[in-house]
């Protein structure tokens, strides 16, 4: 391992071993990541084109988590998530024209031009947002459970928060909740070793969050969010096991950001080598390079599979460049639901 | 028609909408086990059980957000907080969460959840369990704000908070829960209009909740006088009931505004403004109100009673504007 002064969280060693997955859905788990990487991009790039305003915050980096966790849940379970939500909101299958077209404030959108970046929602794809406010997601989380629970529906909740969520009040409410109810909750925090600017260690008194969940009876366990494979497994072995009605649990996804937190972020808290160190573990890249060595992916088709998700990217640009405004005489909509009683 | 408490009356809407609806069940603080703070919940849990009638633990952010969640995931949860101060520690899922999901989801999201909770001084329970904050989340968009001030109220308005599709906030005020009166066998209230509880033709005292008894026996003590005030009941404080208090004051010419909250930036002060913006030229003088005072509300009994609304301070507030 590379010794600098200026890492102060060297990045785990790449992945090894075999893909346990065929070649199609290998190539799923790549396509989905780049999907992700690429959307992100242009995010930026259009943030930087004043197309899209307000608080902007990329997965790149991160997006091994999103990917190898919703393709281990169905349908049917609920996701709620954090302001970093663009890649779990792809995934969940909202259309990439309707993410950008939120992003772009048009009436096209998700959230129909009223939520953004960070308020991305499907009923349809059961996704409830896209909370911005840290930890604000998890108690809603617990009463999805609970609901299903009580109904018997069978479903799952799958929570995605951040490590700096960990030290909100409703985190340790909502995780006691979930398990003194034996909720169907799987708690994913992403870990990515920084809350903006502050580190982990300089916010906890005790890092390692699994301690945390585990003083709650809850199972913890931490995976590597850089491999997503590691991430896949974990998720779909939880996932069985909530299902099975054995409570709730906490994975914990070790990764780490490439970009700034936001779109307003010098970077003062970390030193470049360290970001670089991570970056030479993208998920995307060693990925890639495991299944090559595998023989279940060429460059041929690496670069098909980019190509397709670049053309994607650029039908969700057209999609919410054509878009329309909500008319202003509608502001006041959806305030109240219309048709309540008198 | 029978006779019952407000306690009572709100404990048989419980009954009621838990027999009615598989999907109705309450959670909170000692709701279960211990019956409920104020005793309302009482008998419950031997009924429907502790799956439906839920005891939580101290975590009012927590059940209130799970509150949340039950209500998107089908449920159609009542949450019980012990008392306003309390629900401040849930502020964040309140205004932050249920009152934005409708708009921020584009229209996608509904949150059917109902909160009870209790409000109000004169119990000489002191500062941290003593205020009136109702007028606070009056403020919010998204939410409603329903005030019983009657015994009718009291075991008529939860049904049609629970169809209601969007988060509604029921403030019940600890002084009122000993209130003994009739109720019909059958409800018929809604909850968007304010009610005319007194007629009167020389004044409207406007108020809503604990205050509602004092503004009546102000009435009383002011018709021995040759004043007729009409008392007008707020009812629910979000959406206000323009019509109604523009329909009132215009007749009565004259209104002074009760309410428990503090002045400064009350919802006192919201309904004198709106009377300014759409009745100022059916006035004949300047509107006036009774507040809390500007004070904590304090233990000791005598200093309690005076940091509040009474019958005297609005029977005063109306010879003053009468010039009587
Ligand atoms: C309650 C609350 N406090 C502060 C903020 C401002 N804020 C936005 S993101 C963030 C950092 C959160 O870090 P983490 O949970 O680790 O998520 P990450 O951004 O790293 O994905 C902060 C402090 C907020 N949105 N909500
Ligand atoms: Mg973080």
């Amino acid at each position: 391992m590379r010794q600098s002064k200026g890492i102060a969280h060297h990045a785990p060693p790449p992945p090894t071993g075999p893909v346990p997955y065929d070649q199609e859905f290998s190539q799923v788990l790549l396509r989905d990541m780049l999907r992700i990487r690429r959307l992100e991009e242009k995010s930026a790039e259009l943030y930087g084109a004043a197309k899209i305003r307000g608080f902007l915050h990329l997965y790149i980096g991160e997006e091994a988590v999103a990917t190898g966790a919703l393709h281990a849940l169905t349908p049917e379970d609920n996701i709620v998530a954090t302001y970093r939500e663009h890649g779990h909101a792809l995934l969940r299958g909202v259309p990439m024209g309707r993410i950008m077209a939120e992003m772009y404030g048009k009436k096209e959108g998700c959230a129909r031009g009223r939520g953004g970046s960070m308020h991305l929602f499907d009923a349809d794809a059961r996704l409830f947002g896209g909370n911005a406010i840290v930890a604000g997601g998890l108690p809603v989380a617990v009463g999805l459970a609970l609901a299903d629970s009580m109904r018997g529906t069978g479903r799952v909740t799958a929570c995605f928060f951040g490590d700096g969520a960990v030290a909100e009040g409703a985190f340790h409410e909502s995780v006691n909740l979930a398990a003194l109810w034996q909720l169907p909750v799987l708690f994913c925090c992403e870990n990515n070793l920084y809350a903006m600017g502050t580190a982990l260690e300089c916010y906890e008194s005790q890092p390692d969050l699994t301690a945390k969940a585990a003083s709650y009876g809850v199972k913890a366990l931490a995976v590597d969010g850089m491999d997503v494979v590691a991430v896949h497994e974990a998720v779909k072995a939880a996932r069985t096991r909530i299902a099975a009605g054995q409570g709730p649990i906490f994975l914990e996804f070790k990764t780490y950001r490439f970009r700034a937190h936001s779109m307003f972020d010098a970077e003062l808290y970390r030193h470049r080598d360290e970001v670089e160190e991570w970056k030479t573990r993208g998920p995307i890249h060693t990925f890639s390079a495991r299944l090559k060595a595998e023989g279940k992916l060429d460059e041929a088709q690496f670069l098909a599979l980019d190509r397709e998700a670049e053309q994607e990217v650029e039908q969700a640009v057209e999609f919410a460049e054509a878009g329309e405004w909500e008319p202003v005489g509608d502001l006041l909509k959806d305030v109240y639901t219309p048709g309540g009683p008198a | 028609m029978s006779h019952m408490s407000y306690r009572e009356a709100l404990r048989r809407s419980l009954q009621e909408a838990l027999r009615q609806d598989p999907r109705v069940f309450l959670m909170g603080e000692d709701v279960g086990r211990y019956g409920g703070t104020y005793a309302v919940s009482k008998g419950l849990l031997e009924e429907f059980g502790p799956e439906r009638i839920r005891d939580t633990p101290l975590s009012e952010l927590g059940f209130v957000g799970a509150g949340i969640g039950a209500a998107l995931g089908g449920m159609r949860p009542i949450v019980e907080v012990m008392t306003v101060n309390f629900s401040l520690l849930a502020l964040d899922q309140i205004v932050n969460t249920a009152a934005l999901y409708r708009h921020m989801s584009g229209g996608q999201f509904s949150v059917p959840l109902v909160i009870r909770m209790a409000t109000g001084a004169g119990r000489q329970v002191a500062a941290q369990h003593s205020h009136s904050f109702e007028g606070w989340y009056a403020h919010i968009p998204g939410i409603k704000i329903l005030a019983p001030g009657t015994i009718e109220d009291a075991r008529c308005m939860l049904a049609p908070a629970l169809r209601d599709p969007d988060p509604v906030l029921l403030f019940e005020h600890t002084v009122l829960y000993n209130m003994e009166g009739e109720v019909p066998d059958e409800c018929r209230v809604d909850i968007s209009s304010a009610r005319v509880r007194r007629e009167g033709s020389d004044v409207t005292i406007i108020t809503y909740g604990g205050s509602l008894p004092k503004a009546l026996e102000a009435a009383e003590t002011l018709a021995a006088e040759g004043i007729r005030a009409e008392v007008l009941d707020l009812r629910v404080l979000r959406p206000l009931d323009d019509a109604t208090i523009m329909a009132s004051v215009r007749k009565c010419r004259r209104a002074v505004v009760v309410d428990e909250g503090w002045r400064s930036g009350s919802l006192a002060a919201e309904v004198m403004a709106r009377i300014v913006e759409q009745a100022f030229y059916d006035l004949d003088a300047p509107l006036a109100r009774v507040c809390s005072e500007e004070v904590p509300i304090p233990y000791a009994r005598h200093l309690e009673e005076a940091a509040l609304p009474q019958p005297e301070k609005i029977v005063a507030a109306v010879r003053t504007m009468l010039g009587a």
